[in-house]
């Protein structure tokens, strides 16, 4: 039974997912929109972490809470201040689509961990397991579909202008 | 009511009365007639020609004839005849025409030489922007240009413009200022109903049992539906009144039940409404059944949202929010109101949609007395909406589904791919941040006045000021944003041109051209066709694009394009309007004479083939594929969407422990351009004010009249304060108030004093309608 390294995946990939939103959106904070939508998604894929939780010790493993990486305090004001300034300039358009592009990517894997971990509570028969990988799944898709939309909206004005 | 001044020095009753007397009437009743009427002091009414109009001073659409003495206005009087006012007038109507004959009015264009506006001739101003134009489409295409337009102009200037910007420069960046006052109305309608359209009718107000008014000050907003609204609830069937404000506003004073709810959490107490009414099966199982989809989804969605749960998160006493739903519930017939109070706060759309399911769940639409209103800010903001100069395209067509597009190109006469529609029409955050990048490089404004109602003033006007931008500003004052302009170009506006306009409601106004604009002032419609002419834009055969040369001209192209849409003018004429009888569309063959209610029979505009759009993800504002969509509603019903409370984003804290709620005030209207004209507007209310509750005055030393000083992490203003019985945690200022009529001119000389200087750049994620009812701020006195 291999179910708990899964779980473990799915948290691991969830923090990561979680830690590049923070990222992508201090990265563009003159994108309003991005700035503010990446941490209240930051929010709900680390708390996909905490739903998991509970089903840890079933399979023998735990995976702590969906707490994030340290507040980098100065460091985070610059990279913001860098931004803004940044900002001003059109050039900043092709590292979005790019951080764009990267964020679409690390959803993808973890919409993936979790079809593999929904297949897995199916054959073992959790149907506990099965809900919760069933709702936080719906929301990694939805964040998913987001960077597609985003992407999608960004690219005519940076790639023309 | 008949009104002359006979002393100027005193303050006129219907300053001091902005409602004035009572006509009560029982339900299911008509309205009575009341003719109010203010005619310049000496004028007297034997002498004058009246000629028909409606106000454009808010959105009710009150019909006005206008009084002409020796070519210039003299009065207003309200139309007996019209649907909406059956002769009444708000304070605004009777005073605010005194601003056409104002001295400051632009009579002149004006182009910026050496750092300042100097006049000019309209030849040399219109090549300037011409050479510009010209020369940036060549270096950086169409997506380098960018059109911000109003809610304030004619439904022919805007589908002139809409033309004009989509077909003719090809580009996706126009929208209009109502994006901050109506989006949400058009996007929650939508994703409800799959196409814009208001469902209901003020006649509503006459077959009420409850009305429910959310975040709707409709006293100081659309004063003469509020005097409806108080005429029945002083007759003898008196329908119970819910509102949802954290102000005591004059609605609330007149509320059965008022929620005073915390800022910000609209969302988590229309969740528990709508828990409470499946909790305790007020639901129409049947309607619903039939004619919506969505409903397991929602249900599920709203499980835990018990009054318990969302009184915590709202600041309010689970019991008052069982009332609430009770009221709801168990009345017959329904009729919602919503405006800025949900449109401007967090999670908008969702917030708005919820009031549509609460009508789709009780079966409540299209019915007397059942109907929803989802209010417009601004007068004219329906015809924005309507020809697709806001951000959708003309007609309620989708612009993800080609069939309607190609159909718009076959209207137009030009290729498929001229018409940008790879996207959404870029909204008005998104074009500004374009300026902001440099991506955008021609900014054209008309009517509007961004450096005072758009969030965060210092970034726009550091925007409006880059070097780089070429500014074009269409308007009749020299307003704060005008300041910043390469160009300027003085505009004639209502009474001074011919056209129609739409209310809230769907009634059809027209508006005539009763005196000649100010000096060279030209009307709008004609500064857009003298543009596309000078540009050379073509058809795809090589034809001028734009091929009428007059307002009525404008109109029947307009009726081609909206013909078969459900905003559907075919069956009107300008004929048609001069007459008493009033119109609301769709107006067709089939139904000559308007329609008073939508979707009396469930008859959606959401088939997947029809729908103006597929719907969003109301979190995260990403669109629905059309496959999906098909999927959800293959049969074009009503969609129950659902989406869950989250906090705002930004939360009042040690430094910022107040939410800011910004709004209006019954005296002005938008930046006060013309109202702040009219001397009985300006002296009822001539400056901003701070109004904070008595607890929270006392806590922190203010007494009524201090000067107290409010600051975000954007900027700080100074007003005198106002202890009102608002909610504690919460300080209101009205956002009308900029700087042309002070010192700083454009900007701030000295401490500041508009709203907007302390708002948050942030939108809902489905309207992108700014937020401007949510920023944490802090308050001391000054």
């Amino acid at each position: 039974m291999k179910i708990g390294v899964a779980i473990e995946a799915v948290a691991a990939a969830e923090r990561e997912l979680a830690d590049e939103l923070i990222a992508v959106g201090e990265r563009h904070k003159p994108h309003h929109d991005l700035f503010q939508l990446t941490k209240t998604l930051a929010r709900i894929e680390r708390g996909h972490v905490d739903a998991l939780a509970p089903h840890a010790p079933r399979y023998e493993t735990e995976v702590g809470d969906g707490d994030g990486a340290p507040d980098p305090g100065p460091l985070r004001t610059a990279v913001e201040k860098g931004a803004e300034l940044l900002g001003r300039r059109p050039e900043a358009g092709l590292l979005l689509l790019r951080d764009l592009r990267r964020l679409h990517v690390c959803a993808a894997g973890v919409s993936l961990d979790w079809v593999a971990l929904g297949q897995a509570a199916q054959a073992a028969k959790d149907a506990e397991l099965l809900a919760t990988v069933t709702a936080c799944h719906s929301e990694t898709l939805r964040t998913l579909k987001w960077t597609t939309y985003r992407l999608k909206e960004a690219a005519p004005q940076v790639l023309t202008s | 009511m008949s009104t002359t001044d006979a002393d100027p020095a005193a303050v006129h009753p219907r300053i001091a009365d902005p409602w004035g007397a009572r006509t009560p009437y029982p339900r299911d009743s008509e309205w009575p007639v009341r003719v109010d009427q203010h005619l310049a002091p000496g004028v007297d009414e034997d002498d004058v020609d009246w000629f028909l109009s409606a106000s454009i001073l808010h959105s009710n659409g009150d019909e006005i004839d206008i009084a002409v003495k020796d070519g210039r206005i003299v009065g207003v009087r309200g139309d007996r005849h019209s649907r909406v006012n059956r002769g009444r007038l708000g304070p605004k109507d009777l005073f605010g025409w005194q601003a056409n004959a104002s001295p400051e009015r632009l009579t002149r264009p004006l182009l910026r030489e050496a750092g300042e506006l100097h006049e000019t001739d309209w030849d040399t101003a219109m090549e300037r922007i011409v050479s510009r134009s010209k020369e940036l489409l060549s270096e950086s295409g169409p997506g380098a240009f960018g059109f911000y337009t109003s809610g304030q102009l004619f439904l022919e200037d805007y589908y002139t413009l809409s033309m004009m910007t989509r077909a003719g420069i090809g580009t996706n960046h126009l929208d209009g200022n109502t994006r901050l006052c109506t989006a949400t109305a058009g996007e929650a309608l939508k994703e409800s109903f799959g196409s814009d359209g208001q469902p209901g009718s003020y006649a509503d107000v006459d077959h009420a049992d409850a009305i429910c008014c959310y975040g709707h000050n409709v006293a100081e907003t659309q004063t003469v539906l509020w005097m409806r609204m108080l005429d029945r609830l002083s007759g003898p069937d008196r329908p119970r009144l819910l509102v949802v404000d954290p102000r005591r506003t004059p609605v609330a004073r007149e509320a059965n039940i008022h929620l005073a709810l915390r800022s910000g959490t609209n969302l988590a107490l229309l969740n528990a409404l709508v828990h409470e009414l499946i909790a305790r099966d007020w639901i129409d199982h049947d309607y619903v059944e039939a004619n919506a989809v969505g409903f397991e989804e929602l249900a599920g969605s709203v499980e835990g949202c018990t009054p318990e749960w969302a009184a915590g998160i709202c600041g309010l006493e689970p019991r008052e929010i069982s009332a609430a739903a009770e009221l709801i519930g168990t009345t017959d017939r329904l009729l919602s109101t919503v405006l800025q109070g949900l449109y401007q706060s967090h999670q908008a759309t969702a917030a708005a949609c919820q009031v549509n399911n609460i009508h789709i769940l009780r079966g409540m639409l299209g019915q007397p007395g059942c109907g929803v209103l989802q209010m417009n800010g601004q007068p004219t903001a329906q015809n924005t909406r309507e020809t697709g100069a806001d951000g959708d395209l003309p007609g309620f067509r989708n612009w993800a589904n080609d069939a309607p597009v190609e159909e718009l190109a076959w209207l137009w006469n030009v290729q498929l791919a001229q018409i940008p529609h790879y996207g959404p029409p870029t909204h008005a955050m998104e074009i500004f941040r374009y300026c902001e990048e440099g991506s955008i490089r021609f900014l054209w404004v008309s009517a509007t006045n961004p450096a005072v109602s758009l969030p965060e003033l210092e970034r726009i006007r550091s925007i409006l000021a880059e070097e780089r931008l070429f500014l074009v500003v269409q308007d009749i004052f020299l307003t704060e944003t005008a300041r910043f302009a390469d160009v300027v170009l003085p505009a004639a506006t209502w009474g001074e041109k011919l056209g129609t306009f739409t209310n809230a409601d769907r009634t059809v106004h027209l508006s005539e051209k009763a005196v000649d604009p100010p000096g060279e002032a030209r009307p709008d419609m004609d500064i857009f066709r003298d543009y596309a002419e000078r540009m050379g834009f073509t058809d795809k055969e090589g034809a001028p694009l734009i091929k009428w040369s007059d307002p009525e001209g404008a109109f029947e192209a307009w009726k081609e394009c909206s013909r078969g849409r459900p905003c559907d003018y075919s069956g009107i004429t300008y004929e048609r309007l001069r007459e008493p009888h009033d119109l609301q569309w769709p107006v067709t063959d089939e139904r000559p004479d308007g329609t008073e209610r939508l979707y009396a029979d469930a008859d959606f505009h959401a088939h997947p083939d029809d729908c103006e759009s597929y719907g969003k993800d109301l979190l995260t504002g990403a669109p629905l594929d059309p496959p999906e969509y098909r999927a959800l509603n293959p049969d074009g019903q009503a969609i129950l969407k659902a989406a869950d409370y989250v906090p705002p984003h930004e939360q009042p804290g040690d430094e910022h422990e107040f939410r800011l709620n910004t709004g209006r005030n019954i005296y002005h209207f938008h930046t006060r351009t013309k109202t702040a004209r009219a001397p009985e507007l300006q002296a009822a209310a001539p400056e901003p004010w701070v109004e904070l509750s008595p607890a929270d005055a006392e806590s922190l030393g203010i007494g009524e009249g201090d000067m107290v000083e409010v600051a975000s992490p954007r900027g700080s203003i100074v007003a005198p304060a106002r202890i009102t019985d608002i909610r504690e945690g919460v300080v209101f200022v009205p956002f009308h108030y900029g700087y042309w009529d002070t010192d700083g001119g454009d900007s701030p000389n000295g401490a500041a004093r508009a709203a907007n200087e302390l708002t948050i750049t942030d939108w809902d994620p489905a309207s992108k309608q700014p937020l401007y009812k949510v920023a944490p701020v802090s308050v001391r006195k000054a």
